[in-house]
C-alpha cells in the first residue's frame, strides 16, 4: 500500500529538544516525521505529496496540556470529550491529560478505559487521563496505582483536592515509586483555603473571605519532606506564589524528583482582575498580588516552573452568574493557552524555544509521553502558528462549550493556524 | 451599577442605586444627611404621611432575616406614601432551585420603582441590581456594605456633635465580618473623621490599615481619647470557639463597660447598630444610659435616613417606562 505523505514547506522549524530554530521543510509519512531541515525539497515537493506552504510561519511540536477538565462523564452540559477535544485542537494542543474529578470519579480501570474509548471515538487530539490517588477523591484509601498505570493512567491526582492526610500521601508516594508513577498534587492547604479570593486589601474591601498565599507554600513544604523521605515522584500543580516557586527551586537544587506547573492566568493577571466581584476571575488557587504574578512569570521563564498548562475548567453560566462566594472557580483555557503564553516571548522575558519546551516537551516528559519533539521518528503532532498576528481574545468564538474566560478583549499576539495529529490535520484557522 | 444621571430633576444624587458608601463623594453624603434632617422633623409630627412617593411601588426583598432594618425601610416608604411589599426569601432554598437572577427578573417584571435588598453574600445585591431596571438600595450584603446604617450613624453623630470632621471614632468588634464597619469606615473617612478599629486578631481582616484606619488589638488602648465608640454585634456562630474561645472571655477583653469607657474622652458617646447582645459586646446598664448611649436615637435616625435615600433615588426616576 502506498504510504501517505505530506510536506510542510518554508516553515520556521522549532524543536525545543535539539534547539532547532531554522527555516526549512518537514516531511511526514504515515503520521511520523521522516525528514526535516533546510532545503530538503530543493525546488519544491515531490509528486504525490500533499504539500503545504507555511509561508515562514512557526512549525512546532503540538502542545501537551497536562491539566484539563473535560467534564465527561457527569457534567456534559459544561464540556464533553468531543467539545473539549475540538477546543484543544483549536488551541494547538495535540495531547492532553484530563483530571479524574468527574462524576463518577476516574478511580478504577473501567473509568480509565471509558475515557480511552471515548477519545478513540472522537478522533481528534490524543486524550489521556489521570486516575485518582484515592478512591472517590476522599483522601483515605489508595486506588490501584499499579494496575491503573498499566491500563494507561498517565499520572495520579485527586484533582482540585490536595491529598491532605500526610500518611496517605506518604503511602501514595512510596507505593507509587515501585511503579514509577507521578503523584500530582493540587497543593493548597485545605483549612486555610476556605476563602473566595486572595487575602489582602481587595478581599477586605469586598468583604470576601481571603485565602492567604501561605496556604500554598506550607502544603508544598510538607509534601517535599515526604518526597525526600519516600523518593516518590511528585508534581505540584498550579503554582501561584513567589514563596512556592522558592520552595520548589530549593527542592530541585537538592535533587528531589519534583516538577511543577502553572497556568497563563497566574502570570498574566493579578487579583485586581476580580474587580467588582467578577466571577470569571475566580480561580483556585486565587489570582494573587502583582509581586506573586511577576515571580510566577520569572519562574516560567527561568524554568523553575517546568510546564505551562491551560487548567481548562469549563463552567456554564449558572455556575458563574452567582454571588462571588457561591460561584464556581475556574477558567476555560485551551484556546487561550498559546497566545497568552506568547506574551512572555513578545515582552522579551523568555525565548520562543524555551516557552515551547514548557508547553510541549516538558509536560510530555512529566506524563511519560513520546511527544513534544520535532525530530525524525517522532509522531507528526504539530502546531503551525503565526507568531506576530495581533488581535483580541473573543471567548464567544471558543469551540469549548463554556465561555468562562476573564480574557474577553484581552490583546494578544499570535494565532494558531493549523493543528496536526499523527499527520492528520484536525484544525485549520479560517 | 451606579450610573450618573442627568440633573434634569434637580437631583444632587446622581446615582441610580445606593449599593455602598465607597464611591460616594463627601457632597453626596452631606446631601443625603441634609435631606434626612428634614425627615427627622416630619417623623416627629403627629401627621407623618407624605405624598412624595404616592403611586410608587417599593419591594423589600430580604434574603436574610431581619426585623429592624426591614421595618425601618417599610416605615420610611410608607411615610412617603409608597406602596410597600415585603418579601422574605430563604437563600438556602433559592440556591437549590430558582437562582438569584431568576428572582430579580421575576420582580423586575412587576415594575417596582425601588428594590430594597438584603443578601447574605458580599456582592449579592450588586449582582441583582445589574439585572433590574429600577433603583436598588443595599440593605446589607454579606460582609461588604450596609450604607444606610453608616448614614444613620453619621446623622446621629452630626446632630449631637455638629460635625463629623476631626472626630476620633473607634469601631470595635467583629471587623472581619461586619458590613456596618466597612460602610462606616468609608463614610467617616470621607467626611474627615479619624477611625480606629479594635478587634481580636481573629476578627480583624488582613490589610485593614489600607482602608485608612488604625488597628488596635487592645480595647482600652484603642479607646484612648476617642469621641465616639461604635460597638458591633458579635454573631452567635462566631462565639462558639472558632473565632473567640468563649463569650465570657470576649466580654472580659472586648466588651464595653463603664470602666473601659473611662479611657475615652469624658463625654464620649456609645453607639451600636443593634440588635445588641447585652453582656457580650456591651454592658447592659451602659447601653441604657441616655447620657452616654445613642442607641435609641440611632433607631429614630434610621427611618429618617431611609426616607432621604428613597427620596433621593426616586427624584431621578422618570415615570417608570
Amino acid at each position: 500500500m502506498a504510504k501517505h505523505r505530506s510536506a510542510y514547506l518554508n516553515a520556521r522549524l522549532l524543536d525545543p529538544e535539539s534547539g532547532l530554530d531554522q527555516r526549512g521543510d518537514l516531511l511526514v509519512e504515515d503520521g511520523v516525521i521522516v525528514d526535516l531541515g533546510p532545503g530538503i525539497f530543493d525546488g519544491g515537493a515531490p509528486e504525490g505529496v500533499e504539500a503545504t506552504d507555511c509561508g515562514g510561519d512557526c512549525l512546532a511540536p503540538g502542545l501537551v496540556d497536562l491539566r484539563v477538565q473535560l467534564r465527561e462523564p457527569g457534567e456534559e452540559h459544561k464540556e464533553t470529550i468531543e467539545t473539549g477535544s475540538a477546543a484543544a485542537a483549536a488551541g494547538g494542543v495535540t495531547s492532553l491529560a484530563a483530571l479524574p474529578n468527574t462524576e463518577p470519579v476516574v478511580d478504577d480501570v473501567a473509568g480509565v478505559e471509558y475515557i480511552a474509548r471515548r477519545a478513540r471515538e472522537t478522533k481528534l487530539v490524543k486524550v489521556y487521563t489521570y486516575a485518582a490517588v484515592t478512591r472517590g477523591l476522599e483522601g483515605r484509601e489508595l486506588t490501584e496505582l499499579g494496575l491503573l498505570k498499566a491500563f494507561g493512567a498517565v499520572g495520579f491526582t485527586d484533582g482540585l483536592k490536595p491529598v491532605a492526610d500526610a500518611m496517605v500521601l506518604r503511602r501514595a508516594l512510596a507505593y507509587g515509586k515501585t511503579f514509577g508513577v507521578t503523584i500530582v498534587q493540587h497543593a493548597q492547604e485545605p483549612a486555610l483555603s476556605r476563602g473566595a479570593m486572595n487575602a489582602g486589601e481587595l478581599a477586605t474591601r469586598l468583604g470576601l473571605p481571603g485565602i492567604p498565599p501561605l496556604a500554598e507554600v506550607m502544603m508544598i513544604e510538607r509534601d517535599l519532606r515526604l518526597v525526600e523521605m519516600t523518593g516518590g515522584r511528585y508534581h505540584a500543580a498550579q503554582i501561584s506564589t513567589a514563596a512556592a516557586v522558592e520552595a520548589i527551586a530549593a527542592a530541585k537544587a537538592r535533587g528531589l524528583p519534583v516538577t511543577c506547573d502553572t497556568a497563563p492566568h497566574y502570570f498574566t493577571l493579578n487579583e485586581n482582575a476580580v474587580g467588582d466581584y467578577r466571577t470569571f476571575a475566580k480561580v483556585f488557587p486565587p489570582l494573587r498580588r502583582e509581586d506573586d504574578r511577576r515571580a510566577v512569570a520569572e519562574a516560567v521563564a527561568g524554568g523553575v516552573i517546568d510546564a505551562v498548562a491551560s487548567d481548562h475548567s469549563p463552567h456554564d453560566q449558572d455556575s458563574k452568574r452567582l454571588p462571588f462566594e457561591a460561584a464556581d472557580a475556574g477558567i476555560v483555557g485551551l484556546e487561550s493557552l498559546l497566545p497568552l503564553s506568547l506574551e512572555l516571548v513578545h515582552k522579551g522575558q523568555m525565548g520562543l524555544l524555551d516557552l515551547l519546551r514548557r508547553l510541549s516537551l516538558a509536560p510530555a516528559g512529566i506524563l511519560g509521553l513520546k511527544a513534544g519533539r520535532l525530530a525524525k521518528g517522532a509522531p507528526a503532532d504539530l502546531v503551525l502558528f503565526d507568531l506576530e498576528l495581533a488581535g483580541r481574545l473573543d471567548p464567544d468564538s471558543f469551540r469549548s462549550k463554556s465561555k468562562n474566560s476573564p480574557f474577553e478583549n484581552h490583546p494578544i499576539q499570535g494565532r494558531v493556524l493549523r493543528t496536526v495529529v499523527d499527520g492528520r490535520t484536525i484544525f485549520q484557522a479560517e | 451599577m451606579t450610573t450618573p444621571d442627568s440633573d434634569a430633576f434637580g437631583s444632587r444624587f446622581p446615582h441610580r442605586d445606593l449599593l455602598g458608601i465607597a464611591g460616594l463623594s463627601p457632597q453626596e453624603i452631606v446631601f443625603l444627611l441634609d435631606l434626612a434632617e428634614g425627615y427627622v422633623e416630619v417623623s416627629r409630627r403627629a401627621e407623618k404621611k407624605q405624598e412624595l412617593l404616592r403611586g410608587r411601588t417599593i419591594i423589600n426583598l430580604f434574603f436574610e432575616s431581619s426585623t429592624r432594618t426591614r421595618t425601618s425601610f417599610e416605615l420610611a416608604a410608607k411615610r412617603l406614601g409608597a406602596d410597600v411589599i415585603n418579601m422574605s426569601v430563604a437563600w438556602s432554598s433559592i440556591k437549590k432551585g430558582e437562582t438569584l437572577i431568576d428572582t430579580a427578573m421575576t420582580l423586575n417584571a412587576m415594575h417596582p420603582d425601588v428594590l430594597i435588598v438584603r443578601h447574605p453574600d458580599s456582592g449579592g445585591v450588586k449582582l441583582l441590581s445589574e439585572k433590574v431596571n429600577c433603583a436598588v438600595i443595599n440593605a446589607g450584603d454579606g460582609s461588604h456594605e450596609h450604607p444606610t446604617q453608616a448614614l444613620l450613624d453619621a446623622l446621629t453623630i452630626r446632630r449631637r456633635r455638629g460635625s463629623i470632621a476631626g472626630l476620633e471614632v473607634a469601631v470595635c468588634g467583629d471587623i472581619s465580618h461586619s458590613r456596618v464597619a466597612r460602610s462606616n469606615i468609608h463614610l467617616l473617612n470621607t467626611l474627615g473623621a479619624r477611625v480606629r478599629v479594635i478587634a481580636p486578631p481573629t476578627l480583624m481582616p488582613s490589610a485593614i490599615d489600607r482602608l485608612g484606619v488604625t488597628p488596635y488589638f487592645d480595647l482600652c488602648a484603642g479607646l484612648k481619647d476617642c469621641d465616639i465608640v461604635m460597638m458591633l454585634r458579635l454573631q452567635n456562630e462566631r462565639m462558639q470557639g472558632s473565632y473567640v474561645p468563649s463569650i465570657r472571655e470576649y466580654f472580659h477583653f472586648f466588651g464595653l463597660d463603664r470602666e473601659k469607657l473611662k479611657n475615652a474622652k469624658p463625654d464620649a458617646l456609645v453607639m451600636h447598630p443593634g440588635p445588641m447582645n447585652r453582656g457580650v459586646e456591651i454592658d447592659s446598664e451602659l447601653a441604657d444610659d441616655i447620657d452616654r448611649s445613642l442607641i435609641r436615637e440611632q433607631v429614630e435616625m434610621g427611618v429618617a435616613v431611609r426616607m432621604a435615600c428613597l427620596d433621593a433615588l426616586t427624584r431621578g426616576l422618570q415615570s417608570n417606562a
